[in-house]
């Protein structure tokens, strides 16, 4: 049935279909909505789930690993200082090879204090073993969550995702979204029975110490699931198109990338405004194209040097920043396609941190340079843009 | 003030269009200036950013007229909802665009809705928002606000007719 | 000798219980308990970090299958009635 619904609420949603059996988060703005709706529909009995109220987002990870281990279905939802704060466990929830399925409302990090959209916390964990998906709408937000206890829960992955919301553009922006019967959520996810699990009668230590001498297998293995989760995000997808009719671009999502000049690399809701762009650019005669990294783990390596011999330059718009290197994103997409033969000029644009708005604007004068230094070569590398007080005006 | 670009977005797609509405919170407390928007399509909207050049204004608290440019980035075509009281007159605004006026407030706490030295506004103010704008039916805010309303349903929504039909423009 | 990563599981995983693990067997010092002198205050057991000291009427108890001879009874006992003693001896 179609709804106008917020992306939180769109999460929320997504966890109550895919039937989580254990919700354990701990509230921070502006994740709060979709903690909110699930004790409703827990409350109600609407789904049957037990919610446990933690006392910090470190404990809430720990709570869905210790459930996870036991054979429940988790799911859990943060926010930047939440999600970092997190960072130790979730480490421990991809090590262990639980399946957990979480929201980040991606927000920027502080200091400075601020509740707006940027991808630091997402970015700073990239490390951590986790899948990552960037959403560009809220219907992609609740199709990608139950799409990812799918992925996820299949005996070759067995590694846990985080599905990234925008702060505030789409966590609380309403829009439609198509929400799928129930039945028909459970003839495509079915019940998570995980081969090994906690179980009385049977006790086992999970996570033990393994010397210098076996440690690397694990680690091998665990590089193995998420190649095999490569393969299972596209086989899911079209299972899911199937079943639900939709899709939502794979790993790298294209839009008009055949014959582009120039391309832009970006993720989330800005994404969502870049194709209006390319559309208007198109209409002015410009060939220009858009490249949205849906899956930032696993990394999208194969589609991107497709992408590489088929373009002169490839802008990347990363909304956030490694400091002492450059965007994130950036540094992965140059460094991915310095293999192929054919290498198009690559720069990087810092853009919309702590929630600066990306207009239609500042995206089409990136597109224009980008076209211009796709012929000359880029001058700096790295350009962040909108900050006052640098010469450049994007406005 | 949320609620009323819910109602708005919400009775919009019941009407059969394509919807996006989000508010942007400057400090969440009470008392802090709060906006809200909506834009409505035809076709799906795949826009993220926020809107600068808005088509209509609605302004729910007059206060704001003093410190705020309410009409920045207005397109010239544009027009503008004011909640403001009965029989006073509507001053120091450009001719150039179009004013519509309601007392939303004296109508919110004729009904009962809010407390009455703080009616809440939002569901009756979208009753003159149908009166302003062709595109959004009375019918389909009457239906939204029954929906979104968290309680007194049937107040809010006689409270929004009744400001649908004593919306009259303003002339400056 | 290391298994190929084919061969072991997707984590680690013991089904040997911690209490299989007789680590008083790492012991090189013993703490020895004065009756005479002992308050029965209970700090000792309080502060035991392998929770290998048990009351008995208030009296500590050391266990020895889990006593790592860390010291730390002895260390916080008020009235100095526990002594580290050699491993072997007394």
């Amino acid at each position: 049935m179609r709804m106008v619904m917020t992306g939180n609420y769109a999460s929320a949603y997504g966890a109550k279909l895919a039937r989580a059996e254990v919700i354990a988060a701990y509230p921070i703005t502006p994740q709060t909505s979709i903690v909110e709706k699930l004790a409703e529909f827990v409350s109600s009995g609407d789904l049957k789930a037990k919610f446990i109220p933690v006392e910090s987002e470190h404990s809430a990870m720990a709570a869905c690993i210790a459930a996870q281990t036991a054979g429940a279905r988790t799911y859990t939802a943060t926010s930047s200082q939440g999600l970092t704060l997190m960072h130790e466990v979730l480490m421990w929830a991809s090590g262990a090879r639980l399946p957990i399925v979480m929201t980040n409302v991606s927000r920027a990090m502080a200091p400075p204090w601020n509740v707006w959209v940027d991808h630091m916390d997402t970015v700073a964990q990239r490390d951590t073993g986790w899948l990552q998906f960037f959403c560009r709408s809220n219907q992609e937000v609740l199709d990608t969550i139950i799409m990812a206890y799918k992925i996820c829960e299949t005996s070759g992955v067995m590694l846990p995702a985080m599905i990234v919301e925008d702060a505030f553009i789409l966590s609380h922006t309403s829009e439609p979204v198509d929400v799928p019967e129930q039945a028909l959520v459970d003839s495509f996810l079915p019940a998570y029975s995980p081969e090994l699990k906690l179980e009385v009668g049977k006790p086992m230590g999970f996570g033990s110490l393994v010397k210098p001498d076996q440690y690397m297998e694990f680690r091998y293995k665990a590089m193995l699931g998420m190649k095999e989760a490569r393969e299972r995000i596209l086989r899911v997808e079209q299972e899911f198109k199937h079943i639900f009719g939709r899709e939502h671009g794979g790993l790298l999502d294209l839009y008009e990338c055949a014959d582009a000049d120039v391309v832009m690399v970006a993720a989330g809701s800005v994404a969502s405004t870049a194709m209006d762009v390319v559309d208007a650019m198109r209409a002015k005669g410009m060939r220009v194209g858009l490249a949205r990294i849906r899956a930032f783990r696993p990394f999208p390596h194969e589609e991107l040097r497709s992408l590489a011999g088929k373009t002169e330059g490839i802008a990347v718009l990363d909304r956030s920043f490694t400091f002492g290197a450059a965007g994130a994103m950036f540094t992965e997409v140059k460094s991915s396609i310095y293999s192929c033969q054919k290498r198009p000029v690559v720069k990087n644009y810092i853009a919309g941190l702590g929630g600066r708005d990306i207009t239609p604007k500042i995206l089409e004068k990136i597109f224009e340079d980008m076209l211009v230094v796709s012929k000359r070569g880029a001058e700096d590398e790295v350009e962040w843009v909108d900050v006052a007080g640098l010469p450049r005006r994007w406005r | 003030m949320v609620i009323a670009s819910e109602v708005l977005a919400k009775a919009a797609f019941k009407m059969g269009f394509e919807v996006s509405a989000f508010p942007f919170f400057g400090v969440e407390r009470r008392g802090a200036p709060v906006t809200a928007y909506a834009r409505i399509d035809d076709k799906p909207i795949r826009i993220k950013s926020s809107i600068y050049e808005p088509d209509y204004v609605v302004v729910l608290d007059n206060t704001l007229l003093r410190g705020v440019d309410i009409l920045e980035g207005l397109k010239p075509e544009g027009r503008v909802l004011v909640n403001y009281p009965e029989g006073k007159k509507l001053e120091n605004l450009p001719p150039r665009f179009k004013y519509f006026v309601i007392d939303a407030t004296s109508i919110a706490a004729s009904h009962g809705i809010g407390s009455q030295t703080a009616p809440i506004v939002n569901t009756a103010i979208m009753g003159g928002f149908a009166r302003m704008c062709d595109t959004v039916s009375l019918e389909a805010i009457l239906d939204s606000i029954r929906e979104e309303a968290p309680v007194k349903e049937e107040e809010n929504v006689a409270a929004a007719k009744e400001a649908y039909q004593r919306t009259v423009e303003a002339t400056i | 000798m290391t298994k190929s990563y084919e061969e072991i599981t997707l984590t680690p995983i013991s089904d040997t219980p911690s209490t299989m693990n007789i680590t008083g067997l790492w012991r090189v010092v013993k703490p020895v308990v004065d009756k005479e002198k002992c308050k029965k205050c209970t700090i000792c057991w309080k502060f035991c970090p392998d929770a290998a000291i048990a009351l008995l009427d208030g009296e500590p108890i050391i266990d020895l299958r889990y006593c790592k001879g860390c010291g730390i009874c002895a260390f916080e006992c008020p009235s100095k009635c526990i002594i580290m003693v050699k491993e072997g001896e007394q």
